[in-house]
C-alpha cells in the first residue's frame, strides 16, 4: 500500500464591504455604470489628491474580528503596498501589514467527526484595484476605475485546514457571520467574497509542513473543491516522482479542471510595504468598540436556539431559515406582523425555496416585503382566496413584490362565496354533464371528481372546494 | 507711489481705499514679468489672460462689497507643484509637461475666496528634490540680487518672483528647507508652518510626512496675514488639524520682553560662514536690546537631521512618485514595446538625475532586509529629534539661529556635489522632522551683496511666537531693499 498523505489548508479571503462609498473618498460603490464614472481625483491616482478613511469601514472590520473572536489592533495603521501596474492608479495599494485591525481569531466549524476550530491570523483593511479590459480589435487595454477604492478586508485564516469539506464549511461560516454583520453580500460570483487557497500536502504523522502553493481565481464554493483535488493530487503525483513542489502562486481554470504557474517565489516582488503617511495611525478607542459591541447582531447560533424556544416549526425549517440572513429578517418580521410562525415558514420553505432554485438565485435575492406575505396569509387565512389562487399570487409576488390585497381585487381572484351563484353554476355543470352525473349515481364515486373539476374551471378557480363538493352532493 | 514697492497687505488697503485698481496691480506686475523675466525665469507659467481676466471678476466683488479681506485684489505667484484648476501644473518635470489639474490644491482655494489674482506658477527643483532650482527641466531660475548666482530652493521661483517684483507675494512648499533656504538666499520673508496647519490636498507630494505650504513675503506683516487665509482645517487631509488660534496677525506686536531666546551652539559650529555667523549674531543682539532673554544652549542630535531626512524623504518620494507611470496623465515615452518597457521608457525619460537618484535611494531604503536598519531606524532617529526640540522648548519660546550656511552659491556649484548640497540643509531639516514651524527674515547683506537669513524655530502651533519676534527685529532693522524695486 503507497503512502498516506494529509492536506493542509490555509485560506485568503477577500470580502467587498457593503459600504456605500468608497474605502478613501466619496465615489459610490455600487455595482456596474458606465466605465470611470464612480471615480474623482483620489481613486484615480492623480497627483496632489490624498486619502481620507471611509469611518464605516473601520466599524465592519471591527465587528467582522470581534465575531470571529479576534484581538483589536486598538493603535492600528494603513501601509502601501508598491508595485506596478495600470489598474492600480498610485502603483500602490493601500493595505495593511505591520499593525493589522484584527489578529489571533477563530471560528468553530462543523466536521465529519464533530466541531473544530480554524484559527484566524489575521484581517486587514484595503482597497480594491480597478479593472482592465483588452480590446481585441484595436489590441489596446482599457482601465475602468470604478472599482477602485473599493473597500474590502481580507480574513487571513492559520492553516488548520485538511479537506476540501473543512475548507468549504469555513467559508459557509464566515459568509455566515459577515452576512448577519450586514457587512457584506459575500456572493462568490459577483467578486463580493473571494478566497485563494494555500495548500500543502505531507505524511500523515509528518511534523513539519511541506511546500505549499496559493491558488487563485477560484469562483465558486465548487471550484475551490474541484481545484483543492487537482492540487493535491498534483503534488502528491511530483512527490511521489521524485521531484519537488515549487511555492508559488498558481491560477485554477475551472473549465479545464487544472492550474497553471503563474509566479514563482524567486520571482517575487518586493513590495517595499511602509506606513502610508498620508494616514494618521487608527486609534480605535474603547468606546468605539464598546459601541460595535452592543450593535453585534443575534448569530445563527443563538437565533437557533430562541427560534427552538419560541416558534413551533420544525428544526429542519429553523436550520434552513436562519442559514440566510435575509430569509430570517424576512421570517420575523412576517411573524411579527402577525402571521401564524408554521404558515411564514411553510412559505418559505416550500414556494421560495422552489422559485429560487428555479430562477438560480440565492436567499439574499429575495425581494418580497414582510407586510406583503403578512397580507397574502391573512388572504388564505381568511379564505379570501384558495391555496391554488394563494400559489399565483406569491409567484407574482416573488417576482414583483406586488401587494396582494391590491392584486386580487384588481384581478378579481376573490373565492367566491355567494352560495347562489356558486349553486347557479354547479346547477349548469350537472346539466351540461349527463354522462358523469350517470356515472356518479350508479356508484362510481371517483366521477364527482371531474364534475369538481368543471365547477372550479367555470368559476375560474375562484370558488372554494369544499362548498362546490357539498352543493354537488346536494343537488345530485 | 509704484505699486510695485507696495507690500501685499497695503496694496489690499490701497484697493480698499480706491488709490489702485486690481487690474492696474495686476497690469503692473505683468509689465515686470515681461521686463525682467527673461533675466530671472522665475515662473514655468504666466497666465497673463487669466490673470486679467480674475482681475476684472476681483474688482467687481470688491466693488459689489462681497470681498473685504486684507488680500483682496492682490496678485500671487503658486509655485508649480499645487494644483490649479485648468491651468498647467508641472512640478518642474518633463514627466508632467503637459499636466492640467481638473481641481484645485486647498491653499489656492482658500487664496481664491479671499480674492487673489493669480498670475502663474513657479519655476522650482523637479518635484521639489533640490535647494537651488537648478534641476528643473524648464531651466534654471536665477537670484534677482546677482542673476550669477541660485535662489536657492526648492521654491526659488517663488522667492525670486517676490525679490524681483513680479508678484506681490508667493506660495512655496518646505520639506527640508525649500521656502526658508529661498527667502533667505532672495532677502524675502518665508515661513514654514506647523505641520498640519495648511492642507495639502492639490499639493504635489514630495515627503508627505514633512511637506508643507507656507508663505514667501515682502515682511512679517503680509506673512501673518497670508498665513490667517491659508491655514485652515480640511477633511480631505487627514493630516490637516483643527487649530483655533490662526488668528496670526494678533502676533504683529512691537514687544519681546521677557522672551526666551535659545542660540543652539551648534547650529554655529564649523562649516558656518562667518559673515553669515556675524549677521544672526547681530540679529541676537537686537532681540536682546529689545529685551528679549537671549542664551546659548546645545540642542543635541543636529549632525543626525540629514542622513534621517534623506532617508525618510526619499522613501516616500520613491513611492509618491510611483503614479508617474505615462498611463494616466503626464508625458509617455514614444515608442516602447509591452507594459514595462513603457513604464521604464516613459520614466527614465521623463524624471531628472537628482529625481532618479532619490527615488532609487528611497526604493533601497525601503527595501525588503533593509527596511530596519535604514527607513525604521530613521523613524526612531526622527522621534529623539523631535523629543530634544520638546526639551529645549521647556526653556525656551523661540530658538535663533541661521537658515543656511552660506549666502547663495553660484549657479553650477552645487549640483556637481550633491553631497554638499545636502549638508546645506543642516539648519532648516530639523524644523521639519519634528513638525516645527520655521520663519526666514533677511538680517543683512554679504561682502559679495547676497542677503542673508535668520531662522527662528518655534515649537508646534506657536507661529505667534516667531511672527512676534521677527515683527520686532524687523522694526528695529528698518526696511530691507527688494532688487527689482525703483
Amino acid at each position: 500500500m503507497g503512502k498516506q498523505y494529509e492536506t493542509v489548508i490555509g485560506l485568503e479571503v477577500h470580502v467587498e464591504l457593503a459600504t456605500k462609498t468608497k474605502i478613501f473618498c466619496g465615489c459610490s460603490t455600487e455595482f456596474g455604470g458606465a466605465p470611470n464614472t464612480h471615480t474623482c481625483p483620489v481613486c484615480t491616482g492623480m497627483p496632489g489628491s490624498l486619502p481620507v478613511l471611509n469611518k464605516q469601514v473601520l466599524a465592519y472590520a471591527v465587528a467582522v474580528g470581534l465575531a470571529t473572536g479576534c484581538n483589536i489592533t486598538q493603535y492600528c495603521k494603513f501601509d502601501r503596498k508598491n508595485y506596478f501596474y495600470p489598474d492600480n492608479p498610485q502603483n500602490y495599494q493601500i493595505s495593511q501589514l505591520y499593525l493589522p485591525i484584527c489578529r489571533d481569531g477563530k471560528v468553530e466549524i462543523e466536521t465529519e467527526d464533530g466541531k473544530k476550530l480554524i484559527g484566524i491570523h489575521e484581517i486587514h483593511m484595503e482597497e480594491d484595484a480597478g479593472k482592465l479590459v483588452h480590446d481585441e480589435w484595436t489590441d489596446c487595454s482599457l482601465v475602468d476605475y470604478n472599482r477602485s477604492g473599493v473597500p474590502l478586508i481580507e480574513i487571513v485564516s492559520e492553516p488548520d485546514m485538511r479537506s476540501a469539506e473543512e475548507v468549504i464549511a469555513y467559508l459557509e461560516k464566515l459568509r455566515m457571520l459577515v452576512q448577519y454583520l450586514g457587512a457584506s453580500d459575500c456572493k462568490m460570483q459577483e467578486g463580493s467574497m473571494r478566497a485563494d487557497v494555500n495548500l500543502s500536502v505531507r505524511e500523515v504523522g509528518a511534523t513539519e509542513y511541506g511546500t505549499r502553493t496559493e491558488m487563485k481565481n477560484l469562483n465558486s464554493f465548487s471550484a475551490i473543491t474541484r481545484a483543492i483535488a487537482g492540487e493535491r493530487a498534483r503534488q502528491i503525483d511530483l512527490i511521489e516522482a521524485g521531484e519537488k513542489v515549487v511555492q508559488e502562486t498558481r491560477r485554477w481554470d475551472d473549465n479545464v479542471g487544472k492550474s497553471y504557474a503563474m509566479r514563482s517565489k524567486e520571482d517575487a516582488q518586493d513590495y517595499r510595504y511602509f506606513p502610508d503617511p498620508d494616514l494618521v495611525p487608527i486609534v480605535v478607542t474603547d468606546e468605539f468598540l464598546a459601541d460595535i459591541k452592543a450593535r453585534q447582531p443575534e448569530f445563527r447560533e443563538e437565533k437557533i436556539a430562541r427560534y427552538k424556544e419560541e416558534f413551533d416549526i420544525p428544526d429542519y425549517d429553523i436550520d434552513i431559515i436562519t442559514g440566510s440572513k435575509h430569509m430570517a429578517d424576512i421570517f420575523e418580521e412576517t411573524v411579527a406582523l402577525g402571521a401564524q410562525p408554521k404558515k411564514v415558514s411553510n412559505w418559505l420553505m416550500v414556494e421560495t425555496l422552489r422559485l429560487l432554485k428555479e430562477n438560480n438565485m440565492d436567499p439574499e435575492d429575495i425581494r418580497f416585503s414582510p407586510e406583503n406575505l403578512a397580507k397574502l396569509i391573512k388572504l388564505t387565512d381568511e379564505k379570501a382566496i384558495n391555496s391554488t389562487v394563494a400559489k399565483e399570487v406569491f409567484e407574482e409576488m416573488f417576482k414583483n413584490d406586488i401587494d396582494p390585497e391590491k392584486y386580487v381585487e384588481d384581478k378579481g381572484l376573490k373565492t367566491v362565496s355567494d352560495e347562489g351563484a356558486l349553486r347557479k353554476t354547479v346547477e349548469e355543470v350537472i346539466a351540461n354533464n349527463p354522462q358523469s352525473v350517470e356515472d356518479y349515481r350508479n356508484g362510481k364515486e371517483k366521477a364527482i371528481g371531474f364534475l369538481v373539476g368543471q365547477t372550479m374551471k367555470a368559476m375560474k378557480g375562484k370558488a372554494d372546494p369544499g362548498m362546490v363538493n357539498r352543493l354537488l352532493k346536494e343537488l345530485l | 507711489m509704484n505699486i510695485l514697492n507696495m507690500t501685499a497687505a497695503s496694496l489690499a488697503v490701497a484697493i480698499k481705499n480706491k488709490e489702485v485698481t486690481v487690474m492696474d496691480a495686476t497690469k503692473a506686475v505683468l509689465e515686470q514679468i515681461e521686463k525682467t523675466e527673461s533675466t530671472y525665469n522665475c515662473y514655468v507659467t504666466v497666465d497673463k489672460e487669466g490673470a486679467l481676466k480674475q482681475a476684472e471678476e476681483v474688482q467687481a466683488k470688491i466693488d459689489a462689497g462681497e470681498l473685504t479681506g486684507p488680500l483682496a485684489g492682490v496678485p500671487v505667484a503658486i509655485k508649480d507643484n499645487m494644483c490649479t484648476q485648468g491651468l498647467l501644473t508641472t512640478c518642474s518635470s518633463k514627466i508632467l509637461g503637459n499636466f492640467v489639474p481638473t481641481y484645485s490644491s486647498e491653499a489656492v482655494l482658500n487664496l481664491q475666496k479671499a480674492g487673489a489674482v493669480i498670475i502663474g506658477k513657479t519655476n522650482m527643483d523637479e518635484f521639489a528634490m533640490g535647494s537651488t532650482t537648478e534641476t528643473s527641466a524648464f531651466g534654471e531660475t536665477r537670484n534677482p540680487w546677482n542673476p550669477d548666482h541660485v535662489p536657492g530652493g526648492s521654491s526659488g521661483g517663488s522667492a525670486a518672483a517676490v525679490a524681483a517684483q513680479e508678484c506681490f507675494y508667493a506660495l512655496g512648499s518646505d520639506t527640508g528647507g525649500s521656502i526658508r533656504q529661498p527667502a533667505s538666499f532672495c532677502g524675502v520673508v518665508g515661513l514654514k508652518p506647523t505641520y498640519g496647519t495648511v492642507s495639502r490636498y492639490g499639493l504635489i507630494a514630495y515627503g508627505s510626512s514633512l511637506d508643507q505650504i507656507g508663505p514667501l513675503c515682502k515682511d512679517v506683516t503680509d506673512c501673518a496675514t497670508i498665513m490667517e487665509v491659508i491655514a485652515s482645517h480640511d477633511p480631505k487631509d487627514s493630516t490637516s488639524i483643527k487649530r483655533e488660534d490662526t488668528d496670526f496677525t494678533s502676533a504683529l506686536v512691537d514687544d519681546v520682553k521677557g522672551m526666551k531666546i535659545g542660540l543652539p551652539r551648534d547650529y554655529f559650529g564649523e562649516g558656518l560662514d562667518p559673515e553669515v555667523k556675524d549677521a544672526v549674531l547681530k540679529a541676537a543682539e537686537v532681540l536682546k536690546e529689545k529685551g528679549a532673554i537671549v542664551e546659548e544652549f546645545d540642542l543635541s542630535l543636529v549632525e543626525y537631521a540629514i542622513p534621517t531626512y534623506y532617508t525618510i524623504a526619499a522613501a516616500e518620494a520613491s513611492s509618491n512618485l510611483e503614479r508617474f507611470d505615462g498611463i494616466k496623465y503626464g508625458y509617455r515615452t514614444e515608442d516602447y514595446k509591452g507594459l514595462h518597457n513603457m513604464y521604464k521608457k516613459s520614466r527614465s525619460e521623463g524624471f531628472g538625475a537628482e529625481v532618479k537618484r532619490r527615488i532609487m535611494l528611497g526604493s533601497f531604503v525601503l527595501s525588503s532586509g533593509y527596511y530596519d536598519a535604514y527607513y525604521l531606524k530613521a523613524l526612531r532617529v526622527k522621534a529623539l529629534i523631535k523629543k530634544a526640540f520638546d526639551e529645549a522648548f521647556k526653556k525656551y519660546d523661540v530658538i535663533l539661529g541661521p537658515v543656511a550656511p552660506t549666502t547663495a552659491p553660484k549657479l553650477g556649484e552645487s549640483l556637481s556635489d550633491p553631497l554638499k548640497m545636502y549638508l546645506g540643509d543642516i539648519y532648516t531639516i530639523s524644523a521639519n522632522l519634528a513638525g516645527l514651524p520655521g520663519l526666514s527674515i533677511p538680517c543683512g547683506i554679504d561682502s559679495a551683496g547676497l542677503p542673508i537669513g535668520l531662522q527662528l524655530i518655534g515649537d508646534c502651533f506657536k507661529e505667534k511666537n516667531l511672527i512676534r519676534a521677527a515683527y520686532a527685529y524687523e522694526q528695529a532693522r528698518g526696511a530691507f531693499e527688494r532688487k527689482g524695486e525703483k
